[in-house]
């Protein structure tokens, strides 16, 4: 072993990933795919009502059906009827409603679990269903959030008496500065309900294994070491005889980040019969089911000087809550509250959110969380102020927007970005963009009223990513913490063992992870075994939501490397008969400073550790190094995005023309990877504003919660994207890395909505309702029209 | 309910099998022959996951009645190379990356691979259109239609 001339390193290349292999021959381990001997299926009543009283239930006749192995509503269940967690409770005074797996006597949503059939297969389990007697009493529903507050309403939760589930607070003194503004623009905007959609529908088996009293469950989950906890605690059942494994999993994008029902009937069920227990979602079941994400209405005013220099912003939300409070539901909108004033200077900013129940599916976490909302209403005001003043939107931005020589800079909402640099990413974007052509020609297209109109859309957005500072999230009252774990091992063979906390389902985790340990500790990526996802081979760790994975835990995965170093160059000079001072390690090699020749392999030191035959005095057998870190920090990607978009004033019909992304998310550790994350977040931010959104008719009946009538974007409904970047290392990060998991999602819908705004200005258009589809955008067009 | 005896080969394996007449395909071979390569995205026709080939064109196997399959050969995903030799359409997704989470790819891989035997030379719009039956959640399509331009390169499509 001589490699010791300096090899690449395996940071910041657009490797191929190691995840490929097997998905791409279907050798994948999805939980639906687990077919355990004996295992029963579970299929489920779901209320066709969004509020009644059930004054009748009877699951006995269920119980006749062949392979029915059992039927449970809520009575029959008893104690095992778990109350599904809330672990946010964002105010003292909050209204935590009770929240059964099996609704005992009143329904609120549609959708709502009302019993459960058990059978030796599923089609049976379902056919059984039909055969429960359940009589409901409709009451009054509401949906509209504003009417679910004004008095009289109807409460969701009778005993609450009221449908404001929580008021929240923050910040002060906009009224101060309003009074010393030339110019106040106040607008409305409505961020419409959506729902993930992950194309892997949700799955949970559970099982009594063997030797002990453990029950292992298999979940489509983001998180399986946070929902190994909430069952326990669910459940009664002791946490060390819970094993949680989330196997291949197909997308999550924030909805399966939660402790739902289904788990926890599942796993209760598996218990009380001692036998697997499993279940799969419909399509139709998941988008009921799921929790949806958005569902705002937001009241936001600015306040400027005439020549555009922001003084303060005033944001009052009503956020939809839904019928229940799941995980995270009620902080939801806190996660975006700081984020309002965004890249942006100004003396004052306040903060109000009021909590609403409806007889809705419940919201919480869909990719950005709350941040996409507050981009969304400050990127739109941005454009309306910049039309107010007869600014360009562009100048406008600049006006206000932090400079690359501030930072660290604290903005009016108490963040501080560590680094930053919006002038270098709005100049890369507008290289790539042609932005001086395309206004060119909007004029001509204005001037000669063509039935085609063009816009330009803007969003220099920020974002805040790595949930997060332990201490922040206590002083939010969030109820865990937000640090990160990993182990690595270098085991007898030479092979490495990367243990994490985190828990990918589509981002390439096994590869990146690899590439940054490699880099360390000189050993090939393809040596390298990343384990995941497991709280029986990977015991901590808070799991991979909120673009933390890299942001919190690859710091544990550097910390980590470096301490098994440590630990090896101990040995290594034991070895080579030198003070661990005159190792240099290069490429996983120590050798002696100042000569090549005396050297030692880190696997011939994990040799050395694990037979433990000649160790200095002091040093414990075996070669790992593990780090559990909670960050310093929150780091903030940023970026300028551009879109030039066609809208036939004719048809209402929008096309998104050309889409410039310049992202900036510090150092890369696999730019292939991160471009995929920005394209699919893209996606996904796009859709909101041009095709998704969930309704609900007055009764509380979706209107559109299937996939053939809620609109996921196909192939042919989204352009290619032009992507570039700059890298600004974020410093408060060890590797200088920020996030990318939700940046595009959280930029792209301003951006968008910013450009069929501007296409259609001179006709008097002001507010595009989101989503934009032909129909609403036509409306909007005549609606000006007449108003003109 | 009674169940009718079918005979179908998958992945070059030939299967005799009773069913029940209501049994769709992809039930079929994920429940009965453990074939779970291919999977199920939605119940309403919309997602392609479930896309494979029967007698050589692509159908969304949850919208074929596993007695329809009687006397057919069908591809998925776990027969379209012998693992050793990669089909091009496979090694180009990876190239490419043309997935991330990969639960839309077997069917997409699937449906590009018979996009690809209709017009070897699809241009960008052409690929879009012909995928428009698969949904995914995840790449935001751009890198599956670099996929796709790239297999038909590898395939010796005329560029
Ligand atoms: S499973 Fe969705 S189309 Fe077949
Ligand atoms: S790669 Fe996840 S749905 Fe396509």
């Amino acid at each position: 072993m001589t490699a010791t001339t300096e090899t690449p390193s395996a940071l910041g290349r657009p490797i191929k990933r190691k995840e490929d292999a097997r998905l791409l021959h279907g050798q994948t381990n999805w939980t639906d795919n687990i077919q355990l001997p004996g295992t029963v299926h579970m299929a489920i009543l779901r209320s066709p009502y969004a509020h009644a009283k059930i004054t009748k239930l009877d699951v006995s006749p269920a119980k006749n059906h062949a392979n029915v192995v059992n039927a449970f509503g809520a009575a029959e269940l008893g104690d095992l009827n778990g109350s599904i967690p809330c672990v946010w409770p964002v105010t003292d005074d909050i209204v935590m409603p009770a929240f059964p797996a099996l609704a005992p006597d009143t329904v609120r949503q549609v959708g709502d679990c009302v019993a459960v059939v058990l059978a030796t297969n599923p089609q049976s389990a379902v056919d059984a269903l039909e055969d429960i007697v359940v009589q409901y009493e409709p009451l009054p529903v509401v949906i509209d959030m504003e009417k679910a507050i004004a008095p009289g309403a109807t409460p969701v939760h009778a005993d609450a008496g009221t449908n404001v589930c929580y008021v929240y607070n923050l910040g002060g003194g906009y009224e101060e500065v309003k009074a010393k503004a030339d110019v106040v623009v106040k607008r409305r905007f409505i961020n419409q309900r959506l729902i993930p959609a992950f194309m892997e529908p949700r799955s949970v088996v559970a099982a009594p294994m063997g030797m002990s009293d453990e029950i292992t469950v298999w979940s489509a989950t983001q998180i399986p070491h946070v929902l190994r906890v909430l069952l326990a605690l669910v459940t009664g059942i002791p946490e060390n005889n819970l094993r949680v494994v989330a196997p291949d999993v197909g997308g999550g994008f924030g909805g399966k980040l939660q402790c739902y029902r289904e788990e926890v009937l599942v796993v209760n069920l598996a218990r009380k019969l001692g036998r697997p227990v499993k279940w799969t979602e419909t399509r139709s079941e998941d988008m009921l089911a799921t929790h949806h994400g958005r569902d705002q209405i937001q009241d936001i005013e600015i306040a400027a000087t005439k020549d555009g220099k922001l003084l303060g912003l005033n944001v009052e939300l009503i956020a939809n809550m839904g019928a229940y409070l799941q995980i995270i539901t009620p902080g939801i909108p806190l996660l975006g509250m700081f984020m309002y004033p965004a890249i942006y200077k100004m003396e004052a900013y306040n903060f109000k959110c009021t909590g609403v129940f409806t007889n809705t599916t419940p919201t919480d976490a869909y990719r950005g969380a709350g941040r996409p909302e507050a981009t969304y209403a400050i990127e739109r005001i941005i454009d309306e102020l910049a039309a107010e003043l007869g600014m360009d939107p562009l100048a406008l931005r600049e006006k206000n927007w932090i400079k690359h020589e501030e930072f660290p800079y604290t903005t009016v909402s108490g963040l501080t970005y560590d680094t930053g640099n919006y002038e270098a990413a709005t100049a890369k974007a507008l290289d790539l963009f042609g932005y001086d052509e395309l206004r060119a020609e909007q004029k001509r297209r204005r001037d000669s009223n063509e039935p085609v109109q063009l816009g330009i859309g803007i969003s220099t957005f920020t974002e805040m990513c790595g949930l997060a500072p332990s201490r922040t999230l206590g002083a939010l009252k969030y109820v865990a913490g937000g640090w990160e774990h990993c182990t690595i091992r270098v085991l007898p063979t030479g092979k490495v063992e990367l243990i994490t906390g985190t828990s990918p389902h589509g981002q390439g985790h096994e590869t990146a992870w690899s590439q940054i340990a490699s880099s360390i500790l000189g050993v090939p990526v393809e040596d390298i075994e990343v384990v995941h996802s497991d709280t029986g081979r990977a015991p901590y760790g808070m799991d991979t939501y909120g673009s933390r994975s890299l942001a919190v835990g690859g710091r544990a995965i550097k910390l980590a490397a470096e301490r098994l170093i440590e630990k090896a160059r101990v040995i290594a000079a034991h070895q080579l008969e030198c003070s661990p001072a005159d190792l240099e390690f290069v490429n996983g090699v120590f050798q002696v400073k100042g000569d090549a020749s005396k050297q030692q392999p880190l696997g011939a030191v994990a040799f050395e550790a694990f037979t433990a035959h000649n160790l200095p005095d002091g040093v414990e057998p075996t070669l790992q190094g593990e780090a559990t870190v909670d960050p310093d920090d929150f780091s903030y990607p940023h970026g300028t995005h551009l879109a030039a978009i066609e809208v036939d004033t004719e048809t209402g019909k929008v096309r998104v023309r050309t889409y410039v992304a310049v992202d900036d998310v510090g150092i890369q550790v696999n730019p292939m990877i991160v471009e995929g994350q920005v394209h699919g977040g893209l996606a996904q931010g796009i859709a909101q504003a041009l095709y998704e959104g969930a309704f609900y008719d007055e009764d509380g009946q979706p209107l559109n919660a299937t996939l053939s009538t809620y609109l996921i974007p196909a192939a042919p409904d989204l352009p290619s994207f032009i992507t570039g970047q700059t890298v600004t290392p974020s410093t408060t990060h060890p590797l200088g890395t920020k996030g990318v998991g939700e940046a595009g999602t959280i930029a792209s819908t301003p951006a968008i909505i910013n450009g069929v705004v501007d296409a259609l200005r001179h006709l008097g258009v002001t507010e595009v309702a989101m989503p934009a589809t032909p129909m609403t955008v036509w409306k909007t067009i005549q609606a000006a029209k007449g108003g003109k | 309910m009674h169940h009718i005896p079918i005979t179908v080969t998958v992945d070059g394996m030939t299967y005799e099998r009773e069913v029940e007449p209501r049994a769709l395909l992809v039930h079929f071979l994920r429940n009965d022959l453990g074939r779970v390569g291919t999977v199920i995205g939605c119940d309403t026709s919309n997602c392609g996951a479930c896309t494979v080939l029967l007698n050589g064109r692509s159908v969304k196997s949850c919208s074929v009645l596993a007695v329809q399959a009687d006397g057919t050969s069908i591809t998925t995903i776990q027969g379209l190379s012998d693992g050793n030799e990669w089909h091009p359409v496979q090694t180009a997704f990876k190239e490419c990356h043309g997935l991330q989470c990969g639960y839309c790819t077997p069917g997409m891989v699937m449906s590009a691979v018979d996009l690809l035997s209709e017009n070897p030379n699809p241009s960008e719009a052409e690929i879009r259109e012909g995928l428009e039956g698969n949904l995914c959640r995840c790449t935001g399509y751009h890198n599956i239609v670099r996929s796709v331009e790239m297999a038909a390169e590898l395939m010796g499509g005329a560029k």
